[in-house]
């Protein structure tokens, strides 16, 4: 049963979200999509059928509760709508921009069966920022303190969801970042046009305002083990995440203009290279690019070499564009702002000059087999077909492996054979007593709002764990699930 | 914390930092680096850690002025905080009783090389130093070397100061006078690094060298610091710093380390006008 009027509902257009033109945005590192106006979030809102039994919420990793307020947004009621999102997600703002909504809540929208599901995650977008900009400064209830105290590894998405949960049970949280500043791969890795660096901020800035302690140039593993957090705290979250870039290891990526996805946009987001008047990292001046890789990481690198000034980005995978990873809504951008796919293209060295810079990229065409472990049809080489581009710099983005330095330094902490650490996944728990783990650090390379499911999760079971009666049971149950490697 | 304790131009364009910074004093072993970044702006830059004192909760820091960022962090003065100081990154030195090693310092590379000496000394080997300067107002840290060393010589390419050449020349002599050694450690610019490991290599002196590439976060997130030993592509900042040099890739570690040579270059002329620092000269 539906709520009236959803006979004019069904098959209705969804309200577009405005974007920047092409041409006018690929001179800078502005955001692409708009936003909505307020009579745009209402009108979107409007579509909401209200279902009695909403399918949307099974979407969502972290039980937003996604009817409420899109009708919040729909009676114009703005920042209860924010309120409504923030009991249970620390991060609206971003989880608006870079979630994957199409294949999580929204295409659980019964809208979505004839015709365009609910833009769930465009309203949570306009919510989160018309609470900011309007100067909305409720916080979620803190209620009394527990006494209890809980260290955060790592503050990306998992950390600050997991931060943020347990800041809403009462306990004491301190947040650990190993980089000078807080967001993890929202601020080092997603760029500015994509996820503005200002609005992390105000998420980080949000939760310690409720409490939160935050310690940056911390590396845990390091300055202080997991051991001795245990030592200062009751419980230990670990998110991590997987930092470690993977290369190809073809001939000619050790040359002088190739870098990891990582590097590239660490410089460029968190670092601010492309701010060369005032910043001091700097990152080199290519006209030519090859971004090999199909992820949104790698869409995120090719829009980056762009926006540095590149004459031609081209964007090399493997597979077909069926198989990319990467998010419709990123290639398409992509394929607006000119970045030329060579889909069914694998690198098989890198050229260099006379000086050990790069002089070109030597690529094999593929044709696609049977699929693979992953579902996805096997790229196969096709002998005889090595042909080069002319490019001057190669940004390798085919994925990240798990940091190894608190699992090095943590010696009871199982980890599987892909590095990463065996943790529950119901619960977070890991095979160290009194330690949580969860994020891609446990799943290998996947999305921000598993990431912030994960830590929520934990949270959930830490509060319990704490609120148990001695002694407590430590009971996980070990799993071992791989990495994508190419998310 | 951070903040700078005590402050000394050690020779020109040469400053040693004493840094307050309990957790890293306790932790902090030979062999470790730390990033630092000077401003909001600045870049993030790995140090090698040139002391540590425990009880008193400070580290060493002995850097030289070669562009923007270490000429902005030579203009802090003491009582200043260093905005940021990130460590111990990297692996610490394999510290043993090897015998009779030999550690060999160019020009700067003798402040990451004297803690090593020290607790190489400490551990009950015997410690042939040698440290070489262009000229000898660039020798630095030779009275420390003295102190825990059971025999130092130094080279200077002018001959201004001990033995006029490279510290390639006091290694061969050492060879000549058929001394024994067991290990050596050899740090400083990578054209010497390169001729010691020529040198111990036909010797059959294992050596260890402690690189220095471009890194960002020194965590082994972004890569930027590969090197390539024995064929293999290595992360300095987490499987180094400190490799077998007899493999370490040389010609691959001396071009990334010019990657951005030419904006360096006038990043650090524009800053030279714009500081007076009449201590220093070139």
């Amino acid at each position: 049963m539906t709520a009236p009027n959803s006979e004019k509902k069904i098959g209705s257009p969804r309200e577009p979200m405005s974007e920047r033109p092409a041409a006018e945005r690929v001179r800078d590192f502005a955001e692409v999509p708009v936003g909505y106006t307020p009579d745009q979030a209402r009108a979107e809102a409007s579509r909401c059928l209200l279902c009695k039994k909403p399918q949307c919420l099974a979407g969502c990793p972290v039980g937003i509760d996604i009817p409420g307020f899109v009708n919040s947004i729909a009676e114009g009621r703005f920042e209860e709508a924010a309120d409504r999102i923030l009991l249970v997600n620390a991060l609206p703002a971003v989880c608006g921009r870079v979630c994957p909504q199409e294949t999580q809540c929204e295409i659980k929208c019964v809208l979505g069966k004839k015709g365009e599901p609910l833009a769930i995650g465009n309203l949570e977008r306009f919510a989160a920022d018309w609470k900011r900009e309007h100067g909305g400064r409720t916080l979620p209830p803190v209620p009394q303190p527990t006494g209890r105290r809980i260290a955060i590894v790592g503050s990306g998405p998992a950390g600050l969801t997991c931060a943020g949960e347990l800041i809403g049970q009462g306990h004491a949280v301190t947040i650990f970042e190993a980089l000078h500043k807080t967001g993890g791969v929202l601020v080092y890795g997603i760029p500015e046009f994509r996820l503005p660096k200002a609005i992390v901020q105000d998420e980080v800035d949000r939760l310690a305002a409720r409490g939160a302690g935050v310690v940056t140039d911390t590396v845990i593993g390091k300055l202080e083990t997991v051991d001795e957090l245990l030592g200062q705290y009751d419980a230990v979250f670990i998110g991590v995440g997987a930092g470690a870039p993977m290369f190809l290891n073809i001939p000619g990526e050790n040359l002088v203009g190739v870098y990891s996805a990582n590097e590239y946009l660490t410089r460029t987001n968190l670092m601010r290279a492309y701010d060369r008047e005032h910043a001091d990292t700097p990152i080199l001046q290519s006209s030519r690019v090859a971004v090999v890789g199909g992820g949104n990481v790698a869409m995120d690198s090719a829009r980056t070499a762009l926006r540095l000034g590149a004459d031609v980005v081209y964007l090399l995978y493997r597979r077909s564009r069926a198989e990319m990873p990467a998010r419709n809504a990123e290639i398409h951008h992509a394929e607006q702002e000119g970045i030329r796919f060579n889909f069914l293209t694998n690198p098989t060295r890198i050229l260099g000059n006379d000086t050990g810079w790069v002089a070109g990229i030597e690529c094999l065409r593929m044709k696609l087999g049977e699929p693979d472990e992953s579902g996805r049809r096997r790229p196969l080489p096709i002998e005889g077909t090595e042909f080069v581009l002319d490019v001057d710099a190669a940004v390798i983005a085919i994925g990240n492996r798990p940091n190894p330095i608190v699992p090095q330094t943590t010696p009871d902490l199982q980890t599987t054979r892909w590095g990463t650490i065996v943790a529950d996944e119901a619960t977070g728990r890991t095979t160290k007593e009194r330690v949580w783990s969860g994020g891609d650090i446990v799943t290998g390379a996947a999305t921000v709002i598993s990431a912030m499911g994960a830590g929520q999760a934990a949270a959930r079971d830490i509060d319990a764990y704490l609120a148990a009666p001695e002694p407590r049971p430590w009971r996980p149950e070990p799993r071992e699930s791989p990495g994508d490697g190419q998310a | 914390m951070n903040e700078i304790l005590k402050k000394e131009v050690i020779a020109p364009d040469v400053v040693r930092l004493v840094v307050a910074h309990r957790k890293l004093a306790c932790k902090a072993q030979p062999g470790h680096f730390v990033i630092l970044r000077v401003s909001e702006d600045g870049e993030r830059f790995p140090l090698t850690i040139a002391d540590s004192n425990t009880p008193q909760g400070t580290i060493t820091l002995i850097f030289q002025v070669v562009g923007k960022s270490t000429a902005l962090l030579a203009e802090l003065a003491e009582g200043d905080t260093i905005l940021d100081v990130v460590g111990p990154l990297g692996r610490a030195t394999e510290i043993q009783r090897y015998g009779r090693v030999l550690c060999a310092g160019g020009g700067i590379g003798a402040a990451p090389l004297y803690p090593i000496a020290k607790a190489l000394k400490e551990a009950g080997n015997q410690v042939v130093a040698v440290i070489g300067a262009r000229s000898k107002n660039l020798v630095i840290l030779e009275s420390a070397f003295r102190a825990i060393a059971d025999e130092v010589r130094v080279a200077t390419d002018d001959g201004t100061y001990g033995r006029r050449g490279f510290v390639t020349d006091v290694i061969a002599d050492l060879f000549a006078e058929g001394r024994t050694l067991a290990r050596c450690w050899a740090i400083g610019p990578v054209p010497m690094m390169r001729a010691v490991c020529d040198l111990t290599r036909a010797a059959g002196l294992p050596t260890t060298v402690s690189l220095n590439p471009i890194m960002v976060d020194g965590t082994g997130m972004c890569g930027g610091c590969r090197v390539i030993v024995g064929g293999e592509v290595k992360f300095a900042c987490v499987d180094g710093p400190e490799f077998d040099g007899h493999q370490v890739d040389f010609d691959s570690l001396a071009r990334r380390l010019a990657t951005y040579h030419d904006s360096e270059q006038r990043d650090h002329e524009a800053c030279r006008i714009a500081l007076t620092r009449p201590e220093t000269k070139d």
